[in-house]
């Protein structure tokens, strides 16, 4: 048992599974999305967008769509600021409009402002663009060639980045294994598809620009909106509205921002933009397909004893996120399993397809299915059972990975011996009959980046909390942002917890660059545990302010008093009690405002090499997942029945809520696994930009789910808590490709398992 | 009843009954039922997912069946009844679907609950003790890319369990 059971401490409010603050508000159609709102006196944005792939611009001309009645605006490269942007620092390489040359299908051009949406689309189809039209590098492989066409001039051979890493000594570590192997794997490029488009509305009024989006993270948008168009951070306020999901798609300012912004700055009116679903595809920023080579060695007993992956990893046009996603591939690999000699080279390609960067599990997903398909590979090959080839490998708690990741906690064996009990492996594995398998799969996440995307001194969090004059509510202030997954409610939990009032006492200010304290965003998994921390600080300072003045008014000592739920009371004296009201109003009658403050910093982590940062973090999950699946030989269709995920993430503050997360990242895995890729024609025109052919899961499509959980506790998270909203996404490609290879036989390498390729796969077997 | 506006584009008034209330609009011959309730009645909880009839979050009642009104014109609602999520919740008190999907954990972001709901609402109207699968395949045209559906199925058959 790990250090959990010496922690276990009766708590008031955590642990319990209270219904969303906000849920309500969206049952009843009440709570407003951006797109939702109107604003008086507003315009309509829209976005022209290359029609080409690769192209330059040769003219552009807006006349006839600015003689249009009801355009208000038409604006090109040359009305806007060409300050580069970007999110990964050190690359920013995109422009508001493109300046010379259109990068891939969807590449903004131009943009108009209308009285109303269908003006603005009309004026749109008005805009005459003459391009010259470029041969595309559509290729990932072959992107490097000396014959390929370059996309941006700063960076040679269309690579965006270059990475080496090594610890230890790979060569001599393979060289003196008992087996080795290598193979090749490959993903696709998955988008998140929030159901909620990207939108914004901006206005422009005095010398101060006030956005309202669907963001994950205010502070970098405003970050970035003010260095473009260089304004000072407090001329720029953005305000998250209820956000419609974002899996890592709306971290980085889309052009809605930008160019709601431009147009808004234009025209002395409000601009909304909310982008259609071609837009959202093409927009992307989500998976990154990545060609995987792993060559691992282990002992005859199945100890792993080096690896050196390989990677070549389509980014598409921009940057984005991208560096820190080709890090995060290479640098997750040997989290979960121990082992000390590991290489990782990989370069991160530009194409003329849509960009790519951060989507819930962040650059690891399709390396842990490549890693967790070789290692059933390799217990194949030596006769072990894959749960205990696992085992023996496990990562223990208090250890440090090659790449110098710390990690505290870790129930990693507890998890694979429960996923091991509660799916019945031992009765089925290798005993279902022959058109059914098990498989397993594993992985593990960080719970919150080390480091902030660009460099700052600035904390990661902060939190202050207010309580009312009348003692009766406390209104917590917090940057974090709410997309969805509950950080509101989780963090209002932990609030009362900390002051030792009710859930239902705590009212919420959020995500609001003027009103709140800064916070970076959701993201890495991050706020249950470093907004977490600013919250519990603050809440804990109010608990001792109030406990002190009550110690003065029941006059006892300090270390004498406490409150549960409201009620002040002496240790020992059970008459002796208050109501947290009277001594909170009686604090503001004597002292002013009662307010506790929290920040949060983590500390230094991580070595000292290039790219070190990336992955480092307090705390780290890890999970393992069985599925069971079903697999008709005849038409290669694969029907996935049973998936049992078994999550080791610390102290749960709302069980209804974590499970939830749970069940989301799978299906978002799920689908990764069976049915999503983007696709293009030979031009690189996208072909399924839309949701009737880009298929997500439907209720029809998902297997039974059981959640469960191993008792943890990290000492690094606040009531010791961690990641869990995008780990379960990394085990499920690899349990999936695993449970088909049980049932049948055949080995897939490359993502997604269509009916198709796991047809083929059966015929190729059938012929050897 | 049609006019003529300057653009040449017809436009047509229609009368239908929003949640009880009778509304009149004049619309131009191409506006879906979806903007005519979000624009011209402000009936925002009504989503807009993708304009093409795959992702279900627009999904209202249409005397009583759920359809996605951003495949039906404005025209074609004339003289109906239509239901949106604004009007499931009765002075203030949530319809048994609304309430079992906030005490189930069923909602997420949010986007695609109104349209879920309806959809469950409407089979729960038709078939008040459906199965697992009936409602599956009551919610297979409302796309939800938060929860994986296991706690709005989980919902809706809460909900009709509370009906009996
Ligand atoms: S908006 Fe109507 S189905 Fe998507
Ligand atoms: S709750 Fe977000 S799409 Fe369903």
């Amino acid at each position: 048992m790990s250090e959990a059971t010496t922690q276990n401490k009766e708590y008031s409010v955590i642990g319990r599974s209270f219904p969303k603050v906000d849920a309500r508000d969206k049952a009843t159609g009440r709570a407003r999305y951006t797109g939702d709102i109107k604003v008086p006196n507003m315009l309509y944005g829209k976005i022209l967008r290359s029609p080409h792939a690769h192209a330059r611009i040769l003219k552009i001309d807006t006349s006839m769509a600015e003689a249009l009645p009801g355009v208000k605006a038409v604006i090109t490269a040359k009305d806007v600021p060409s300050t580069m942007y970007g999110i990964s620092p050190a690359r920013y390489d995109e422009t508001i409009f493109a300046i010379e040359k259109v990068l891939y299908v969807g590449d903004k051009v131009a943009a108009v402002a209308a009285v109303d949406d269908e003006t603005a689309t009309k004026a749109l189809s008005l805009i005459d663009v003459e391009y010259e039209v470029l041969p595309p590098v559509l290729d990932p492989l072959r992107a490097m060639d000396d014959d390929q066409p370059q996309l941006h001039p700063q960076y040679p051979r269309n690579i965006s980045v270059e990475i080496h890493q090594n610890f230890g000594d790979v060569d001599k570590a393979l060289a003196e294994a008992y087996h080795v192997r290598t193979d090749t794997f490959s993903g696709t490029r998955t988008s998140h598809v929030p159901m909620e488009p990207h939108a914004a509305i901006s206005k422009w009024e005095d010398g101060k620009l006030t956005i309202s989006c669907s963001t994950q993270s205010p502070h970098y948008f405003q970050y970035h909106i003010a260095r473009v168009f260089g304004l000072k951070m407090g001329d720029v306020r953005v305000m998250k509205t209820f956000v419609g999901g974002g899996f890592g798609g709306k971290l980085e300012a889309s052009g809605a921002e930008y160019v709601s912004a431009a147009l808004a700055m234009k025209t002395g009116r409000p601009v909304k933009i909310v982008f259609d679903r071609w837009e959202v595809f093409t927009h992307h920023r989500g998976r990154h397909p990545q060609h995987i080579t792993l060559t691992t060695g282990v002992t005859k007993e199945g100890k792993i004893v080096g690896c050196h992956a390989r990677f070549i990893i389509d980014g598409g046009a921009y940057t984005s996120l991208g560096i820190a996603s080709a890090y995060y591939a290479g640098a997750m690999i040997p989290l979960i399993y121990m082992f000390d000699d590991y290489r990782f080279d990989g370069f991160r390609v530009h194409t003329n397809l849509p960009s790519c960067g951060a989507q819930r599990g962040h650059g690891a997903p399709q390396p842990r299915f490549a890693f967790e398909s070789q290692l059933d590979m390799i217990a194949k090959d030596l006769g072990m059972d894959p749960i205990e080839i696992r085992r023996l490998n496990a990562r223990k708690p208090n250890t440090m990975t090659p790449n110098e990741f710390q990690v505290n906690s870790c129930a990693f064996t507890e998890a694979l011996d429960k996923a091991r009990n509660i799916s019945g492996w031992d009765e089925k594995k290798g005993k279902l009959s022959s058109d059914k398998g098990i498989g397993i799969g594993c992985g593990g996440f960080i719970s919150g980046n080390g480091y902030a995307i660009y460099r700052t001194r600035l904390p990661h969090s902060g939190a202050v909390i207010k309580v009312s004059e009348q003692g009766d509510i406390a209104t917590l202030y917090t940057g974090a942002v709410d997309i969805g997954q509950g950080s509101d409610t989780v963090l209002a939990q932990m609030a009362a917890e900390a002051i030792g009032i009710n859930y239902e006492d705590i009212k919420l200010v959020t995500a609001d660059t003027e009103t709140t304290p800064h916070d970076f965003g959701a993201y890495a998994s991050r706020q249950t545990l470093m907004s977490g921390w600013a919250v519990k600080q603050a809440g804990e300072e109010i608990r001792k302010q109030v406990l002190e003045l009550a110690a003065e008014m029941l006059e006892a000592n300090v270390e004498d008093v406490d409150i549960d739920r409201r009620v002040i009371y002496v240790k020992g004296s059970p008459d002796k009690v208050l109501p947290f009201e009277r001594v909170a109003n009686e604090f503001f009658i004597m002292r002013g405002p009662l307010v506790g403050r929290g920040k949060y910093a983590p500390p230094k982590l991580g070595g000292k090499f290039k790219g070190a940062p990336v992955g480092t973090s307090p705390a780290y999950s890890f999970a393992a997942q069985v599925s069971q699946v079903e697999v008709d030989e005849e038409t290669g269709q694969v029907m996935v029945t049973d998936v049992w995920d078994v999550h080791d993430c610390g102290q749960v503050i709302n069980p209804m809520l974590l499970h939830a997360q749970v069940e989301g990242a799978l299906f978002m895995g799920m689908g990764e696994a069976m049915y999503e890729a983007m696709v293009f024609d030979a031009n690189g025109k996208p072909l399924n930009a839309n949701l009737g052919e880009y298929r997500i899961p439907t209720a029809l499509d998902v297997p039974h789910v059981v959640s469960d959980l191993v008792d943890s506790y990290e000492p690094a998270g606040p009531f010791g808590v961690k990641e869990v909203g995008e780990g379960a996404t990394l085990p499920t490609m690899g349990s999936y490709a695993n449970a088909i290879y049980d049932a049948i036989g055949v080995r897939i390498y490359d993502m997604p398992l269509t009916p198709e390729k796991v047809w083929r796969a059966i015929q190729e077997r059938k012929r050897m | 009843m049609v006019t003529e506006a300057k653009t040449s584009v017809k436009r047509h008034i229609v009368t239908l009954t929003v949640n009880g209330d009778e509304h009149v609009a004049l619309v131009k011959a191409n506006t879906t039922l979806l903007d005519l309730l979000r624009e011209e009645f402000d009936y925002t909880g009504t989503k807009k997912g993708c304009e093409l009839g795959d992702c279900g979050a627009c999904t209202v009642m249409l005397d009583g069946e759920p359809v996605n009104s951003c495949l039906i014109l404005a025209v074609e609602a004339d003289g109906h009844s239509v239901t949106t999520i604004e009007g499931l919740d009765q002075n203030g008190k949530l319809d048994p679907v609304q309430e079992a999907f906030v005490n189930h954990g069923a909602i997420q972001c949010g986007y695609c609950s109104p349209g879920m709901i309806l959809s469950g609402r409407a089979l729960l109207n038709r078939n008040p003790h459906p199965t697992e699968r009936e409602v599956r395949e009551a919610i297979a045209g409302n796309l939800c890319r938060c929860t994986g559906y296991v706690r709005i199925v989980e919902a809706i058959l809460a909900a009709a369990d509370a009906n009996s």
